[in-house]
């Protein structure tokens, strides 16, 4: 059971039942839509881009404990970063979901994402939102990624 | 016949006896894919080392072997469907591909514009998509016969969907994602007494039914072996011999001709008209292995223990505060899909595996079921005669241990 308590961390329970910035962001200029079409896990990711800074960014949509908890905490992360920052922040939890080593400074609160390394197949729920808010920023109209 | 016995049942699978996270495995998930006995193992590990060949070919003695082998096989399953001919029983790679042959071949050549396929909504993807296919191809229309809150069909409506421009009935006989079985003899009389063709899916069906397709009256039925504790990759198309004879090919290949010239083919008969190409032997060998190990029993013992373990289950998780069950038909076969509060299912599979307890989570290949719920998917225990008391409490013991987790 160790590394289910791992997987589901007190902050990770937490974030799934209260999300944060769990609403729609009106005058977003940037949205995207995230689908994992196998496990049903579905959700809309907006973003307010000022310049080159996330001024807001929030998520609304349905799906399991881990992709809700890491969009919540998602959006708390990369509020307020630039777009470089917000790159560098996901590429250290990229790495600290698949195993390697990664900047614990960088990631912060985000390290409760590590505790998926040890379950591979759930590693597509918890970087749904990551690639969502990618897809959104990198585009000027709704785009659809699937993490499968 | 041989008695049940439930130990010695288990002994047979070797697969059954291993530790999944520290926990002996719990394998729940039978209407995915079944285990296979060592009886179904050791055939097609026999016909491998010792009658391995192309069939219906060479004179020489392994192909001879080969092909008595692979006939006896379809030889096997004719009696266990009660069809009249060996040459109503096509060899196909599964459900899916025995559907879409059907769609193609036999309907396709009859179907124009405006005219009607009839499904249900409780259907698998696979008795949806070729139809939604056949539709594209030529303007014919998909109707639906509707479900209720149950699981049930809805059949108030069935004399009007069933009309002159229907071409076809194609219905499942058990439910994948809510195990309801569906009165498919009284939708097949009502049919063919319009003059529609029927086709049966079966492959929920097969494994927990005992199947007489002459009873049915049905023209297709169709079923997948691996869920039928044989091998993947091998099924079987009943067709009305009368049927199949008139359908062409559905594909083109070696073994399915009688001659071959630049000017023209001749077809084989049946069933090898439509079984081009060199088809999976080993697999028509383990089916029959497979029908034969059922056989010892009964299909009627093992599915009354099965049922048993349902009836168990369902009471059990019914009593349980915080957990509905999805599917509450009357009569239901092997599966019973269940939500738990405020955990989402995907969670739900990831907390039972780490138990060794093996369950689908997921939408199970009928999206519009859940969608008439309005769920994004379901935690679905499946069971076959295999499994035992004690696994229906592994299964109570997962539920609460997700519950205290999520608490």
């Amino acid at each position: 059971m160790s590394d289910l308590r791992d997987l589901y961390q007190q902050v990770i329970m937490d974030h799934n039942k209260n999300p944060r910035n769990f609403r729609e962001i009106e005058d977003a200029n940037h949205f995207a839509h995230g689908n994992n079409p196998l496990c049903g896990d579905k959700l809309v990711v907006y973003v307010k881009l000022d310049g080159n800074v996330i001024t807001d960014v929030s998520f609304k949509g349905s799906g399991c404990a881990i992709s809700m908890a890491s969009a919540s905490l998602m959006t708390e992360s990369l509020k307020g970063k630039t777009l470089e920052e917000a790159d560098a922040i996901y590429e250290q939890v990229h790495k600290t979901m698949t195993g390697e080593t990664a900047d614990r400074h960088l990631l912060g609160k985000l390290e409760v994402l590590s505790g998926v390394k040890e379950f591979p197949a759930r590693v597509k729920c918890a970087t749904l939102s990551w690639h969502t808010v990618h897809a959104a920023v990198d585009s000027d109209h709704d785009i659809s990624v699937s993490t499968e | 016949m041989r008695a049940f016995d439930i130990e010695q049942i288990r002994a047979d699978f070797p697969i059954l006896h291993q530790q999944i996270n520290g926990q002996p495995l719990v394998y729940l998930d039978n209407a995915a894919s079944s285990q296979k006995p060592l009886q179904v193992i050791e055939a097609v590990d026999h016909y491998y080392r010792t009658d391995n060949a192309n069939v219906h070919r060479g004179v020489h003695r392994l192909s001879q072997r080969a092909t008595d082998a692979f006939e006896a096989s379809r030889s096997t399953v004719r009696d266990y469907l009660n069809a009249s001919s060996d040459r109503e029983i096509v060899f196909v790679r599964g459900a899916t591909e025995a559907i879409n042959l059907v769609a193609q071949s036999f309907v396709r050549p009859m179907i124009v514009e405006d005219d009607e396929i009839l499904i249900s909504h409780l259907e698998h993807h696979a008795n949806i998509v070729p139809w939604q296919m056949l539709c594209e191809q030529t303007g014919a229309q998909l109707k639906v016969i509707p479900m209720t809150e149950t699981g049930e069909l809805d059949l108030t409506q069935i004399d009007e969907l069933l009309n002159s421009r229907t071409k076809i009935l194609s219905i499942g006989h058990v439910s994948n994602a809510l195990g309801t079985v569906n009165p498919v003899k009284m939708l097949t009389e009502k049919a063919r007494a319009k003059g529609i063709p029927v086709l049966i899916d079966g492959a929920q069906a097969v494994p927990h039914l005992q199947v007489d397709v002459q009873a049915l009256d049905c023209d297709f039925y169709v079923f997948s072996g691996h869920k039928l504790f044989a091998p993947t990759g091998i099924g079987v198309l009943f067709g009305r011999q009368q049927l199949l004879e008139a359908m062409p090919p559905y594909q083109g290949g070696g073994d399915m001709i009688l001659s071959v010239s630049f000017s023209g083919t001749i077809y084989n008969e049946l069933p090898y008209k439509f079984e081009a190409g060199t088809p999976h032997i080993a697999g028509a060998i383990g089916l029959a292995a497979a029908i034969d190990y059922i056989q010892q029993f009964g299909m009627e013992v093992l599915a009354a223990h099965e049922h048993h373990l349902l009836d168990l289950a369902t009471a059990k998780l019914q009593a349980m505060d915080g957990v509905r069950i999805i599917g509450t038909a009357k009569e239901k076969a092997s599966v019973l899909s269940f939500m738990i509060d405020g955990v989402h299912p995907h969670d739900v599979g990831t907390i039972f595996d780490q138990q060794g307890v093996a369950i689908r989570t997921g939408h199970h290949c009928a999206q519009p079921v859940m969608e008439y719920f309005d769920i994004p998917a379901t935690a679905r225990a499946s069971f076959a005669f295999y499994n035992s008391e004690q696994e229906v409490d592994a299964l109570v013991a997962a539920i609460k241990k997700t519950q205290e987790l999520f608490g």
